[in-house]
C-alpha cells in the first residue's frame, strides 16, 4: 500500500497524520491517564468512564453556548473556563458515584465492571433526556482555528498544540500529584493494603472518594477536548469505553509512562492507517494488533521488569 | 440424618428435578398454550438467549471466568446456520435478475462476482450443522488457550474478549460484501426446502428450540455436579491450590469457556431460524454485556435462575420499551445496580433464602410425624 | 561464604530423592536465592530455618514449580523439575502445603479432600470421575487423621483456622506424595491445635520424605532428622540440629541479635 508513494512523501504522510492525530492522541491519553488512576491503581473498572467524558464535553458544549449568548466578549477564552468546569463537574459526580456505588464493590473487581455498566445506560439516557439525541458540536474561537504551517508539506493544526499542551500539562500535575505529595503516597498505601493503611491513621474512604473523582475529573477534561473532533450525542463515549482500556492494559496498567506511552502508539497507528485504509479497516487492524500482542505478552507492552 | 446419604452425589437433588418438571411445563405446556403465535415466537427468541445465559452460569458463576464476548460465539453460530439459508434462498432462479446469479444479494450489490471460498461449505446442511457448534468452539479455544495458558484472568480476559467483540463486530459491518454489513443477513426462507416463514414451522422451531434448552441444561447439570464442576467451583476459589493438586488449570478453564461459547453458538443458530436474519448487532459489546445480566438476574450459580432471569429481564425490556423507551435504559441501568448491590444471587438466591425455607418449614409443618431432615443450607 | 555441603553429596544423585544443585533465582537484579544446593535422603525430614527473607518460602516454591529458577537444578528421582509443569511435579509425587491455609471455602470438607484424590486429573477424567467405595474409604480414613470425621458436610469456610491447616495436610496426604513440603504447618495456631498438629506430622511423616519450614525450634528439634539454615538466600549452614546450634555463623545470625 505504499508503493505509490516516494519517501519523502511518506515522510511527511507520517508527520502529518501524526500532528492531525494530535487531538486523537490528547482525549487518548486523557482518558486513558483518567482510567489508569481508576483501574491501574484502584483496581476499578469503570465502564462509565466513557460517560463521564461525554459529561465534560456536554460542559463544554453548554458553556460554549452561554458565552456566545452573555458574554460574546470573553468568548475567545472560553474554552479554559469550560475545561475547568467540565473537569469540576465529571468530577463532582465521580465523587458522587464512589460514595454511593464503588465504595460497596471493592472486593469484587468483576461486578464493578457491570454496576458501572449500568451507572453508563443511565447517564446515556439522562443526556438524552436532557441534550435530545441529536448530537451536538461547539464552536471553537477563531484563535484556535487554522494552523501553524511548519515546512511546506505540513501543517500543524492550532487547537491540537492547544489540547497537546493541556494534555502535557495535566500528565505533570498528575505524576507530581501521584508520585511526589502525600496524597500520593496515601493513594499508593491505600492500594496496596487498604486495612493497613486505614489502621495507620490514613482516612481510605476519603483517599477512595477524592482518586475516584480525580479520575472522573480528568476524563471530563478529555470531553472538553472531545468536542473538537467529533460532534457530542448520548452514546459517544461508549465508542471510547474499549480503545481506553486496551490503551490502558497494553501500557501495563499501573504505569503512567506506559499509558502515554501505550495511547501514543495506538492513536498513531490507527490515524496512520486510516490515511491508506478505510477507517474501520484501520480500527480493526489496530485493535487486533493489541490484543495480538496483548495474548503474547499480558503483562502489557510497557511494563517494567520491576516486580512481579 | 445420615450422613452417607448426604454425600452421595445423584444427579440432581429432588428440588432440581421438581425446577426441571415446572420448566419443561411452563416451556412445552403453559406458554404454547397461553400465547398466539406471535408471542410464543417472541419467546422463543427469547430462550435462544438463555442458551448464553446457561453457559454463563457454568463459566461465570461457576468457574469465575466473566466473558464479556458472549455475543461473538451467539453470533458465529448465528451467521453460520444464517450463511446456510442465504445461500438456499439465493439460488440461480431467485436471483436471476442479479449480475451474478446464485449469490446472494448483498455480494452482488458490492460488486462481488463469485462465492468466497468460506461461505462454500454452507451449501451443505450437515456441514452447517457441525460449523454452528464447531467454529464458535474452535474460536473460544484458541482465545482460551492463548489467554489461560499464560495465566490471565479476571478483569483482563473480561477487557479482552469484550475487545473482541468489538473488533468482529466493526469488522463485519466493514465487510459489507462478505458479510452483509451493518444489515446482516436477512431475507432468510427455507430450510433444506423446509419454509421456516410459516405459522406452523415457527411453532415448531420453538419445541425444538424449547428441547435443545432443556438438553443444554442436562448437559450443564451432568458438568456442573461432576468432579470437573466442583474443580471449576475450587478454582474460582483458590486457584493455586488446585494447581499444586496434580490439575492443570488452563484446560479446565478452556473447557468452561469452550462450553459455554458452545451453548451460545446453538443459541444463535436457533436465534437465525426462528427470527429469520442474523446482524451485528447481535455481536458486539452491548448485546454480550446485556446477555451477562440475563444470568446475573437469574442467578450466576443456578442453572434454572439464568432461564428465568432471561425470560424476565427480555419480557420486562419488549413490555417498557414499547411503553415507556426513555425509562426502559434507566430501569436496565438501575437493574445491573440493583443485581450487584442488593441481589448478587439474582432470583436463584432470592428463592433460596425466602421462598425457599418457607415452603421446606410448611412442609415440615403439615405432616408432624416427619423426621427432622433439613436441607443442608 | 561457602555452604556446608555434606561430605560426598555430589557423588551421583541417585539415591537422593531430592537434589538441589546450585539452584539461583533473581528477581530483576535481587537473587532471592543465590547457589543454594542440598540433598534429602529417602524418608528424611529436612527442616529449614533461617531469619525472615532468607528465601525459604522461595526454594519451596522453586521446587513445586510456582517460580522458576533463574539457573541450577533440581532433580527428583533423578527428574529434573525446573522445567516440568506444576501439575507434572504434582503428579511425579511432590505435594506442598502453603503458608496461609489454602483450601476451597465454597466446599465442603469432602469435597475439599476428593479434588486432591489422585485419580481423574485430566479434564475428561474429572468429568468422568465416579465416587465410589475407594475414594470414599480413603477418605473417610484420612478425616479420621485429621480429625475432621464429623466435619465431613461442612462447608470449608466454616473450619476454625487450625482445622482449615490440617484439611490442607490431609488433602495433601490422599496425594500421597513421596516428597512433602509443609510451610509452617503450625503458624498461628493455639497451644493444644499446635500439639495435636504435631502428633499429626509425626504420623503422617512416615514412609515419605519431608520438607518442612518452621520458625518453632522446639518443634523442629522434636522431628527434623537434619536442617538447612537459610540466611540471605544462600545455605549458611546444615547438618543434625545440634550441630547446627553450635555453629558460629547461625548464632551471630540468629542470636546475635
Amino acid at each position: 500500500m505504499f508503493g505509490e508513494y516516494s519517501l519523502g512523501d511518506l515522510g511527511a504522510i507520517f508527520a502529518m497524520q501524526g500532528f492531525a492525530g494530535l487531538i486523537l492522541f490528547s482525549v487518548y491519553v486523557l482518558m486513558a491517564l483518567g482510567l489508569a488512576i481508576i483501574f491501574g491503581q484502584m483496581g476499578v473498572i469503570n465502564m462509565a468512564h466513557g460517560e463521564f467524558m461525554i459529561l465534560g464535553a456536554y460542559m463544554t458544549y453548554l458553556c460554549s453556548g452561554f458565552f456566545q449568548a452573555h458574554l460574546p466578549a470573553l468568548f475567545p477564552a472560553y474554552f479554559f473556563v469550560a475545561m475547568a468546569l467540565a473537569f469540576v463537574a465529571a468530577g463532582a459526580l465521580g465523587m458522587l458515584v464512589e460514595w454511593g456505588l464503588i465504595r460497596h464493590l471493592y472486593k469484587r473487581p468483576l461486578d464493578t465492571l457491570l454496576a458501572t455498566w449500568g451507572l453508563s445506560l443511565i447517564l446515556q439516557q439522562a443526556y438524552r433526556s436532557i441534550f435530545g439525541a441529536r448530537e451536538v458540536g461547539v464552536e471553537l474561537p477563531s484563535w484556535m482555528m487554522g494552523s501553524v504551517q511548519a515546512t511546506d508539506a505540513i501543517e500543524i493544526p492550532i487547537n491540537g498544540l492547544f489540547v497537546m499542551a493541556v494534555t502535557v500539562l495535566i500528565t505533570l500535575v498528575v505524576a507530581g500529584l501521584l508520585f511526589a505529595s502525600r496524597y500520593g503516597k496515601q493513594v499508593r498505601a491505600v492500594m496496596q493494603n487498604r486495612v493497613m493503611a486505614g489502621a495507620v491513621g490514613i482516612d481510605t474512604g476519603r483517599v477512595d472518594c477524592l482518586t475516584f473523582g480525580l479520575g472522573c475529573g480528568i476524563a471530563g477534561i478529555a470531553g472538553s477536548a472531545f468536542t473538537m473532533i467529533g460532534s457530542t450525542g448520548p452514546t459517544s463515549g461508549q465508542l471510547y469505553i474499549v480503545d481506553t482500556f486496551l490503551i490502558v492494559v497494553f501500557g501495563g496498567a499501573a504505569s503512567l509512562m506506559g499509558t502515554i506511552a501505550s495511547a501514543f502508539s495506538i492513536s498513531q497507528t490507527q490515524s496512520t492507517l486510516e490515511f491508506f485504509l478505510s477507517g474501520s479497516t484501520a480500527k480493526v487492524i489496530t485493535l487486533l494488533a493489541v490484543v495480538g500482542i496483548l495474548m503474547l505478552r499480558p503483562q502489557g507492552l510497557f511494563t517494567l521488569k520491576v516486580r512481579r | 440424618m445420615k450422613p452417607k446419604a448426604l454425600n452421595d452425589n445423584p444427579f440432581m437433588k429432588p428440588v432440581e428435578w421438581a425446577s426441571l418438571a415446572l420448566l419443561c411445563v411452563l416451556i412445552f405446556g403453559l406458554l404454547p398454550l397461553a400465547l398466539d403465535g406471535f408471542r410464543l415466537n417472541l419467546v422463543g427468541k427469547y430462550l435462544t438467549y438463555a442458551f448464553v445465559a446457561l453457559g454463563l452460569v457454568i463459566c461465570w458463576g461457576t468457574c469465575g471466568i466473566l466473558s464479556l464476548g458472549q455475543g461473538v460465539f451467539f453470533g458465529l453460530g448465528g451467521y453460520c446456520m444464517a450463511m446456510y439459508l442465504k445461500l438456499e434462498a439465493s439460488s440461480v432462479e431467485n436471483t436471476k435478475i442479479q449480475s451474478t446469479p446464485g449469490i446472494p444479494d448483498f455480494m452482488d450489490w458490492n460488486q462481488i462476482t463469485a462465492l468466497p471460498w468460506f461461505w462454500k461449505p454452507f451449501h451443505s446442511l450437515p456441514l452447517t450443522l457441525i460449523a454452528v457448534v464447531l467454529v464458535p468452539t474452535l474460536f473460544a479455544f484458541i482465545v482460551g488457550a492463548a489467554m489461560f495458558k499464560r495465566r490471565v484472568g479476571g478483569t483482563y480476559f473480561a477487557i479482552i474478549t469484550q475487545a473482541i467483540a468489538a473488533i468482529l463486530t466493526i469488522l463485519i459491518v466493514g465487510q459489507q460484501g462478505y458479510t452483509g454489513g451493518i444489515n446482516g443477513i436477512t431475507d432468510l426462507r427455507t430450510l433444506h426446502g423446509w419454509d421456516i416463514r410459516t405459522d406452523t414451522a415457527k411453532t415448531i422451531l420453538y419445541f425444538v428450540n424449547g428441547g435443545l434448552l432443556v438438553a443444554c441444561v442436562l448437559v450443564a447439570q451432568f458438568v456442573k455436579r461432576s468432579k470437573l464442576g466442583r474443580i471449576l467451583v475450587a478454582m474460582r476459589d483458590k486457584e493455586d491450590r488446585v494447581r499444586f493438586s496434580g490439575y492443570g488449570v488452563a484446560s479446565f478453564k478452556i473447557f468452561a469457556f469452550c462450553l459455554a461459547a458452545a451453548f451460545a453458538a446453538i443459541g444463535g443458530a436457533m436465534f437465525t431460524l426462528q427470527v429469520g436474519f442474523m446482524s451485528p448487532s447481535f455481536v458486539g459489546i452491548v448485546p454480550s454485556i446485556e446477555m451477562v445480566i440475563y444470568a446475573a438476574v437469574g442467578g450466576r450459580l443456578s442453572l434454572f435462575g439464568a432461564i428465568y432471569g432471561t425470560l424476565l429481564v427480555n419480557w420486562a425490556k419488549t413490555t417498557f420499551s414499547e411503553s415507556f423507551p426513555e425509562l426502559w435504559l434507566f430501569g436496565l441501568g438501575a437493574l445491573f445496580i440493583a443485581v450487584v448491590l442488593a441481589f448478587p444471587d439474582g432470583l436463584a438466591g432470592i428463592w433460596r433464602q425466602h421462598v425457599e425455607p418457607r415452603l421446606t418449614r410448611r412442609a415440615k409443618a403439615a405432616p408432624a410425624a416427619l423426621p427432622q431432615g433439613a436441607p443442608a443450607e | 561464604m561457602n555452604a556446608a555441603i555434606l561430605p560426598g553429596a555430589t557423588a551421583g544423585d541417585k539415591d537422593f530423592l531430592l537434589a538441589v544443585e546450585a539452584l539461583t533465582v533473581s528477581f530483576d537484579g535481587f537473587k532471592a536465592v543465590s547457589d543454594v544446593s542440598f540433598y534429602v535422603d529417602p524418608d528424611e525430614i529436612r527442616v529449614i530455618i533461617g531469619p525472615n527473607g532468607a528465601g525459604k518460602t522461595t526454594v519451596l516454591d522453586l521446587i513445586c514449580g510456582r517460580t522458576r529458577a533463574t539457573s541450577g537444578s533440581i532433580k527428583y528421582k533423578g527428574t529434573e523439575l525446573t522445567k516440568l509443569s506444576e501439575s507434572a511435579i504434582v503428579q511425579a509425587g511432590v505435594g506442598r502445603k502453603f503458608q496461609t491455609p489454602s483450601i476451597y471455602d465454597d466446599l465442603t470438607v469432602f469435597e475439599n479432600l476428593e479434588i486432591s484424590f489422585p485419580r481423574g486429573r485430566s479434564v475428561l477424567g474429572a468429568l468422568m470421575f465416579k465416587r465410589d467405595a475407594a475414594v470414599r474409604d480413603r477418605i473417610d480414613e484420612i478425616a479420621e487423621m485429621i480429625f475432621l470425621k464429623d466435619q465431613l458436610d461442612k462447608r470449608a469456610e466454616f473450619l476454625s483456622h487450625g482445622q482449615k491447616q490440617w484439611l490442607e495436610i490431609g488433602m495433601l496426604l490422599i496425594q500421597d506424595p513421596e516428597l512433602l513440603m509443609l510451610d509452617e504447618p503450625v503458624a498461628g495456631m493455639s497451644v493444644a491445635e499446635r500439639k495435636k498438629t504435631a502428633e499429626l506430622l509425626h504420623q503422617i511423616i512416615k514412609g515419605r520424605s519431608v520438607l518442612v519450614i518452621e520458625h518453632d525450634m522446639k518443634f523442629v528439634e522434636d522431628i527434623a532428622h537434619r536442617v538447612t539454615v537459610l540466611h540471605q538466600g544462600k545455605v549458611l549452614s546444615e547438618g543434625s540440629m545440634e550441630r547446627v546450634k553450635n555453629d558460629p555463623k547461625v548464632i551471630e545470625v540468629y542470636l546475635g541479635h
